[in-house]
């Protein structure tokens, strides 16, 4: 079949340095204008609004407070995680059990579970009347800090645990048999040698989860906990994120002024900002120089921590943390979702009429729910176009190799930074920028940069792995680079960009923080959720089983969702 | 000093036997060699040997020890990996000391028996050096003294020249024999290279499929092999189908195609008989045509290949079968293409196989 004129035109093009260039040039500019740049230069348009609050000591305590908390859980949670998550890690990569597919599946549960509805989830299993809590009569855990670390636990653990299953998977046994044949315990051997190796895959993972805990916002709020005085509604937990979505409803509720409000939100969101890049830059700056305890050995008694009955107890151990800790609770909001379906609230729900509670709308929830997939599609759908060539770029260092490296260490800015100072920089600049904005674009671009990062490194992940010498070969064949790309590049790369596009979709869907601080009336529907349980005073919270129906509609979306795009990347081949 | 005995010992990966039944037993101070093609099973039975996989029948013993259920770290053994498996964190000191330090030895004597090893190796400079920064010969010498260093008495190596070029490969192969026989180790080498084992071995494994096929001395392999694969796996053989014509008490006469015959000894071979007979290229007497004999062939010189210490012929026979000659470059006449020669062969030289039923071709195959 002859090649359409149009595509032999472009492909000509290609060949041409001018557009070569251009294209990368777009891409870069792309990033800047639209990612990287706005949330910084919103701080900056509004850093006078900084004046308000810091002459107010009581006011700059509490954000301060606010944001030591967000500081002190992430790190905390993210240490737990490792040390939790690195066995079960373990236990997944190394077992050989038939069990393992299941384990592996059951592990990957809070990361698929959008987490407005983990919140919930948690909130009832250990606070609610009818759980673990009911042998007490009261909540076993109450709304507040040990709730919110036991949620960005939860949340957290999937991350770290999946890239310590793939650091395992791609580590070379040889290494560790080698240590075994010089008379090392495996305990030894894993410490001494395979921890040593994979030290950046930990690294990662720490910054991956620590990432995820100071960026947590809906599900934040649900678990935080609030209390009502004089008609205000006060936090029983603030971190960053959460103080920041107060000081919004103190503003709409008219209780603080806009200059206060601009000016918290605006100092909370630089702290933020500031002090998650420089833990970013610490930890990637010296994690590898972190030395492991690699020379010290002692034998005896990792020798005995080695046999099988040690072994048997630390798996043990580990599973029934992930079960109770982990998997238990997050499940949990299947019972009154199931509940729910054998009373009138489904049919309710169905019909989009008002629900039992006068804070539940369903016909509101429905077009939350559209609302939250069409903005999904279309961030994905940019995130394709504007990303894949920042990919092509940073793996093949396409503008030299100092550049590559720079814009390599830029992209990941969005993701160490919290989504809800994210979001409110953004708004600040797209507001100032283009006053008569439309809501809808403000989520798509706070959306799309919370997003990008994803989606790059996933892709420029797959470029790195092809060799070199592919492209090189389809050159001397005669084949224009555009060809190269089509069919080369892109054959080898489509399950890592359908990966990526999966990673995007359900973070988006899934976003809270951004979209609170960003939109005042469009509401997606982890909001609405989140609206459900912590309501504008006087409204009271929805039941416990239209809550649990809404998250059991998100859940099965969101499964449904990503059976069809595995379904679709499984019909297309693997590389 | 240890003796390595294994008791028909199998191992299969699902529906793989990789290794089928075998049973061997390495003498204490024996340069033992496991050879044979990839895929053949050499590698899985070293590591059954070292425990880094269990046997799913049969017994494994080092010295007077069953070590079935005994993981790796107490076998007391040294194992050299293809890959090298250096520590790419530690420096080439660290790795070396690796084994004395986690077997709980005091500084100094670590330091004594790291010192030693690297003298034995004659490696002393770039200690300091991580893997990534080293040759790939310099690799290897840091492999086998780290595997020295754990002070094993048995020394397992896997293919432990695979991966360095032809030269280095020749120089290290005797230094790795050298050593094991100054330290009275016992060694069991695994190669896919039969001038490898061949030329520092004292016994060879051969093995295809799983299973061994000969063990033996080189000069056993090579002279007397007892199969066609081991005939063509070790060096090479030229192969002539033919029948037993006529036999008597301690002769044969083989009819090959076209009614040539040949004489060779009678190992119980009945009249009627389809047999192969296996000659090494060496072994052929190749002159001028004008001084055949009676039990001579003659030939046409089709292809003639200079290959430095020996002149390679291929030669037509009038049978048309087509042999390989192998002629010292520097001591004979040199024969050209298209010239008659008159080619002989010793009886006693001769290798006699029953016709194989899957066919010559399955026999000899390597995979």
């Amino acid at each position: 079949m002859p090649k359409p004129k149009i595509n032999e035109i472009f492909d000509k093009l290609s060949s041409k340095p001018m557009v070569k260039y251009g294209v990368y040039l777009t891409a870069i500019i792309v990033f800047f204008a639209l990612i990287l740049l706005p949330p910084i230069l919103g701080i900056i348009i509004k850093w006078n609004t900084m004046q308000e609050v810091l002459t107010e000591g009581e006011h700059i305590a509490r954000t301060l407070n606010a944001i030591k908390n967000s500081f002190i859980v992430a790190l905390l949670v993210s240490t737990v995680d490792i040390l939790t998550g690195v066995p079960m890690a373990w236990l997944i990569a190394r077992s050989k059990s038939k069990w393992l597919n299941v384990l592996d599946t059951l592990a990957d549960i809070p990361f698929i579970v959008p987490t407005a509805v983990l919140g919930y989830s948690l909130l009832i299993f250990w606070s609610g009347t009818e759980s673990v809590s009911s042998p007490f009569g009261e909540a076993l855990i109450s709304p507040g800090w040990l709730l919110v670390m036991l949620l960005h636990f939860v949340f957290s653990y999937p991350v770290v645990v999946r890239v310590i299953v793939g650091a395992l998977l791609d580590y070379k046994m040889e290494y560790e048999q080698a240590s075994r044949t010089l008379g090392a315990p495996p305990l030894t051997a894993a410490r001494t040698v395979t921890f040593a190796i994979i030290k950046p895959s930990l690294i990662a993972a720490f910054i991956l989860a620590f990432a995820r805990s100071i960026s947590e916002t809906g599900a934040t709020m649900m678990v935080a906990g609030v209390f009502y005085e004089n008609g205000f509604s006060r936090a029983i937990f603030e971190n960053g994120p959460v103080f920041i979505q107060n000081m919004k409803k103190d503003y709409e509720n008219h209780l603080i002024g806009q200059s206060v409000y601009e000016g918290s939100v605006v100092f909370a969101s630089f702290i933020l900002i500031a002090v998650s890049c420089l833990i970013f830059a610490v930890i990637r700056i010296l994690g590898p120089r972190l030395r492991l305890p690699v020379k010290k050995v002692w034998s005896p008694t990792e020798r005995k921590l080695s046999y099988s009955k040690a072994t048997s107890m630390r798996n043990s151990l580990t599973l029934l943390i992930f079960i109770i800790i982990v998997l238990i609770p997050s499940l949990f909001v299947a019972l009154p979702a199931f509940e729910a379906l054998f009373t009138d609230n489904f049919s309710r729900a169905l019909s989009g009429t008002s629900g039992v509670s006068e804070v539940v709308i369903w016909g509101e929830f429905w077009h939350s729910l559209g609302l939250s997939y069409f903005l999904g599609a279309v961030v994905t759908v940019l995130n394709v176009i504007i990303g894949l060539p920042m990919a092509i770029i940073i793996a093949r260092k396409k503008v030299g190799v100092l550049p590559s490296t720079v814009l390599n260490v830029l992209v990941d800015i969005p993701i160490i930074v919290p989504s809800v100072a994210l979001g409110v920089s953004l708004k600040f600049f797209w507001k100032e920028t283009l006053a008569f904005i439309p809501e809808i674009w403000l989520l798509i671009f706070a959306h799309l940069a919370i997003t990008y990062p994803y989606f790059v490194r996933s892709v420029a992940a797959a470029v790195e792995r092809i060799g070199l010498d592919l492209e090189e070969a389809s050159r001397t064949l005669g084949a224009k680079p555009l060809v190269v790309f089509r069919t080369i590049i892109l054959p080898l790369i489509k399950y890592s960009i359908f990966s990526g596009v999966i990673m995007v979709f359900t973070r988006s869907v899934s976003e809270t923080g951004a979209t609170l601080a960003v939109v005042s009336t469009l509401k997606t529907v982890p909001v609405v959720l989140v609206d459900w349980v912590n309501p504008k005073f006087p409204k009271l919270p929805a039941t416990p089983l239209e809550i649990g129906l809404g998250c059991g509609f998100l859940i099965l979306f969101s499964f449904v969702t990503l059976l069809v795009f595995r379904l679709v990347v499984r019909g297309r081949g693997r590389y | 000093m240890p003796d390595v005995r294994l008791v028909n010992i199998t191992k299969k990966f699902g529906k793989i036997v990789a290794v089928d039944n075998v049973s061997l037993h390495i003498k204490d101070k024996e340069y033992f060699a496991l050879l044979g093609p990839s895929g053949c099973g050499k590698t899985t039975l070293l590591r059954l040997i070292a425990g880094l996989i269990e046997p799913d029948k049969g017994e494994i013993y080092i010295g007077d020890r069953l070590v079935n259920n005994v993981p790796p770290e107490d076998r007391d053994i040294g194992f050299v990996f293809q890959t090298f498996a250096l520590f790419p964190h530690m420096n080439a000191w660290d790795n070396v000391i690796y084994g004395p330090r986690v077997k709980g030895f005091n500084q100094k004597k670590t330091e004594t028996i790291g010192n030693e090893v690297l003298e034995m190796v004659r490696l002393h400079e770039r200690l300091d050096a991580f893997p990534r920064e080293l040759s790939g010969g310099m690799m290897q010498r840091i492999a086998v003294a780290r595997a020295l260093a754990a002070g094993a008495k048995l020394l397992l190596l896997d293919e432990p020249l695979g991966q360095l070029d032809a030269k280095v490969r020749n120089e290290l192969r005797y230094e790795i024999r050298k050593m094991t026989e100054d330290l009275n180790l016992t060694a069991i080498h695994v190669t896919h290279d039969q001038s490898e084992a061949m030329a520092i071995s004292d016994r060879i494994a051969v093995m295809k499929k799983g299973k061994v096929v000969q063990v033996g001395t080189p000069n056993e392999l090579y002279m007397n092999p007892k199969s066609l694969f081991v005939a063509h796996f070790i060096g090479e053989s030229n192969f002539l189908e033919g029948y037993v014509s006529n036999v008597s008490d301690k002769r044969a006469i083989i009819e090959l195609r076209r009614g040539i015959k040949v004489q060779v000894v009678n190992k119980n071979m009945k009249e009627g008989d389809r047999v192969i007979l296996a000659i090494r290229p060496e072994a052929f007497l190749i002159e001028k045509e004008t001084k055949k004999s009676k039990s001579s062939i003659i030939g046409v010189i089709e292809k003639v290949t200079f290959e430095g210490t020996n002149i390679r012929y291929e030669i037509r026979l009038e049978n048309q079968d087509l042999i390989v000659s192998l002629k010292p470059s520097l001591t004979e006449e040199w024969f050209n293409i298209g010239e008659k020669v008159s080619v002989r062969f010793s009886p006693e030289k001769t290798n006699v196989f029953a016709y194989p039923d899957a066919g010559l071709k399955e026999e000899i195959a390597v995979e």
